[in-house]
This record gives C-alpha cells, sequence and structure tokens, in this order.
C-alpha cells in the first residue's frame, strides 16, 4: 500500500482539530465582517434568510456571491449569474493543482471533500504551512471547514441582524489585506520569488486598469510564473 | 424567486465552483508530476498573493483608475515591515487592522478640521 508521508504526524483528533484552529483564526476574523457585509446586501436585493445559507452552503466563494447578489439585484438571469461564477472561480485550478504537490496520493474520497473548501485564504494558509513542514491534510481540511463554517454562519447572521452592526469597527475591515501581505511575506524565500511576486503586483495593476472583469488574477500570476520560472532555468543554465 | 429557482441558480453556481477546484487536484494527486511543473506551482503562491493584493493597494475599485497614497498602501507599508520582523501571521493581521483603524480615524480627524 502507499502510505502518505504526512500521515505519521497526523496525532490525536484533539490536537488536529487545536492545530488547525490556530491556523484558521485569521481567516474567521476576515470573514466575519465580509461575510455579515455579503448578508445585509443579499437582504437588500430580496433573498430571504434560508436562501443566504442555501447559498453559502453549497458557493463557498465570497467574490462569487457578492457578484451573484449585485446580479440578482440587478435582475440578471440564472445561466448569465452562473457563467460569471465560473468564470471567476477559474483561478482556483492554479491553486489546486499548487496543492496537488503536497497531497500526492491521497484518496479521491478525502481531495473530493478537500476540495469544497479551496478558497484564496485556505490555500494561502495551507500552502505555507505544507511547504514550512509540519502540516497534513487533516489539519489543512480542518482549516477549511472552520472558515466554511464561520462563513456560513457570518452571511446568515449579516441577513438576519446586520443592518444594526456599525461599518469598519476597530479596522477588521483590513483583517484579510493583513493576512495576504504576511504570507506573502512567508512566500519570499529568494531572488526569483521577490522578482516574480513584484512581476506579479506590475502585470495585476496594468491588467486590471485596461481589462474589465476578474481576469487579471489568474492572467498577471500566470504571466508572473512563467517569466520567473523562464528566469530561473536561464539562471541554471548559464551556471 | 421560488425555493426550486434558489436551488437551481446555487446548485449550478456551487456545481462550476467546485469542478475547478477539485478536478486538478483529483487528476494531478494522482499522476507524477513533471519538474517543471512543481518549479512553476511553486512560483504560483507568490504570483496569487501578489495579484490580489496589488490592485487592492493601488488602484481605486469604483473608478478602476491608478490611485496612489491610498489608505490600504499607508497602512501596508508598517504591516509589511511587521510581518518581515516578526513573521507572525496573527500578530500581522492584529497589527494592520490595528494601525487602519487609527489610520482612518486620524484622516477622518483631519478631514473634520479642514472641513
Amino acid at each position: 500500500m502507499h502510505k502518505n508521508p504526512h500521515d505519521s504526524q497526523a496525532g490525536k483528533p484533539a490536537e488536529v482539530l487545536r492545530d488547525g484552529s490556530n491556523a484558521a483564526w485569521p481567516i474567521c476574523l476576515g470573514y466575519f465582517p465580509i461575510g455579515l457585509a455579503l448578508g445585509v446586501l443579499a437582504q437588500k436585493a430580496g433573498l430571504p434568510c434560508w436562501a443566504v445559507a442555501m447559498m453559502s452552503v453549497l458557493v463557498f466563494a465570497g467574490s462569487a456571491q457578492f457578484i451573484c447578489v449585485a446580479m440578482l439585484a440587478a435582475g440578471a438571469s440564472t445561466p448569465a449569474i452562473i457563467l460569471t461564477t465560473f468564470v471567476i472561480n477559474l483561478r482556483h485550478v492554479l491553486m489546486s493543482s499548487a496543492l496537488a504537490v503536497y497531497l500526492q496520493g491521497v484518496s479521491r474520497r478525502f481531495l473530493a471533500l478537500y476540495s469544497y473548501g479551496v478558497t484564496d485564504e485556505s490555500f494561502a494558509v495551507n500552502l505555507t504551512r505544507f511547504r514550512e513542514g509540519n502540516w497534513d491534510r487533516y489539519r489543512a481540511l480542518v482549516v477549511n471547514h472552520l472558515a466554511n463554517s464561520v462563513w456560513i454562519m457570518a452571511t446568515v447572521c449579516g441577513a438576519l441582524v446586520g443592518q444594526f452592526v456599525p461599518q469598519g469597527a476597530l479596522g477588521i475591515d483590513y483583517a484579510l489585506t493583513g493576512m495576504f501581505i504576511c504570507l506573502l511575506v512567508f512566500q519570499l524565500q529568494g531572488r526569483i520569488y521577490i522578482l516574480t511576486g513584484l512581476l506579479a503586483a506590475l502585470i495585476s495593476v496594468a491588467w486590471y486598469l485596461l481589462v474589465p472583469g476578474d481576469s487579471y488574477i489568474v492572467g498577471a500570476s500566470m504571466c508572473a510564473a512563467t517569466i520567473g520560472y523562464l528566469l530561473k532555468r536561464r539562471h541554471r543554465r548559464s551556471k | 424567486m421560488t425555493f426550486y429557482d434558489y436551488l437551481l441558480l446555487f446548485g449550478g453556481m456551487g456545481l462550476v465552483t467546485y469542478l475547478p477546484r477539485a478536478l486538478p487536484l483529483l487528476y494531478l494527486a494522482h499522476r507524477k508530476i513533471p519538474q517543471w511543473l512543481i518549479d512553476w506551482l511553486s512560483l504560483i503562491p507568490v504570483a496569487i498573493l501578489s495579484a490580489l493584493l496589488a490592485p487592492s493597494l493601488f488602484t481605486d475599485a469604483a473608478t478602476r483608475s491608478l490611485a496612489f497614497g491610498k489608505l490600504e498602501f499607508l497602512v501596508a507599508i508598517p504591516t509589511l515591515l511587521f510581518a518581515l520582523k516578526t513573521r507572525s501571521l496573527g500578530g500581522t493581521v492584529l497589527v494592520g487592522m490595528l494601525l487602519y483603524w487609527l489610520f482612518e480615524a486620524v484622516a477622518g480627524g483631519w478631514g473634520l478640521g479642514a472641513g
């Protein structure tokens, strides 16, 4: 039998749960205000509370959900909303591919469950941990599902009582930005990573300004990674 | 919209959200990934994080134009320095929030004084 090397670190369920929560709390902190805001907007767009819950359970994808609510409010058709969701979430193809490096030989059933929770935030947190070592798929799954539970709760809360919550309390709107900044720092493990990051920043801003829609995330990250990869290969050959 | 209208809409959205997440994992986790792809994928996280962040720091979303000196960007500098120095995720999140809150209060105060 093929045995996954990460399994040896699994440990007791309580430890797995604790480590997972320690990794997930910054995500949850960031999701709460965004989920509340989504719930409020959905309620204003005429969605009943149970529909908000159904949406967050079936579609765990914040940006797509915001756009869905805006499109519903504007009277868009169901196929148009589904197609837009597809395009927005294509970026997760890249994230899942990068995660596959650390989930080699894991059962398909586990992967099917794991895939549900791959978001920008859980991807960034789990990939950083996998890379540092001392992380396994069960802890990663806890991160995914804690983030998802908080997201569902926050969106439903927003639909119920969101209009009474003050905007921008305690700088909580900056939580996810702060998290992304720190995760970016963790990724800077050499000159080629810094260069790729700078290229991605430059290309994404230019792409964002020139091309409508959300293609800048996928477009800029693929361009920057490709240029970085080619530079690295040339550098290796010239030595 | 009825229950079934919502179920159809969210079911469809769920499917097109799930497939791009699941298919690459299901496909790649059971094959030997070529070295060039591993090398390329190792640069994807830094590129994605940068591409997610940069437009939010340097552009204005409402007009989709360049915007230098945004509050988000000003707060990002000390937040980045803190992350580089401490390498603490939780600490960075809290420091970022605190600074954003303070900067916002100060900017608001100036706005009142000028007006």
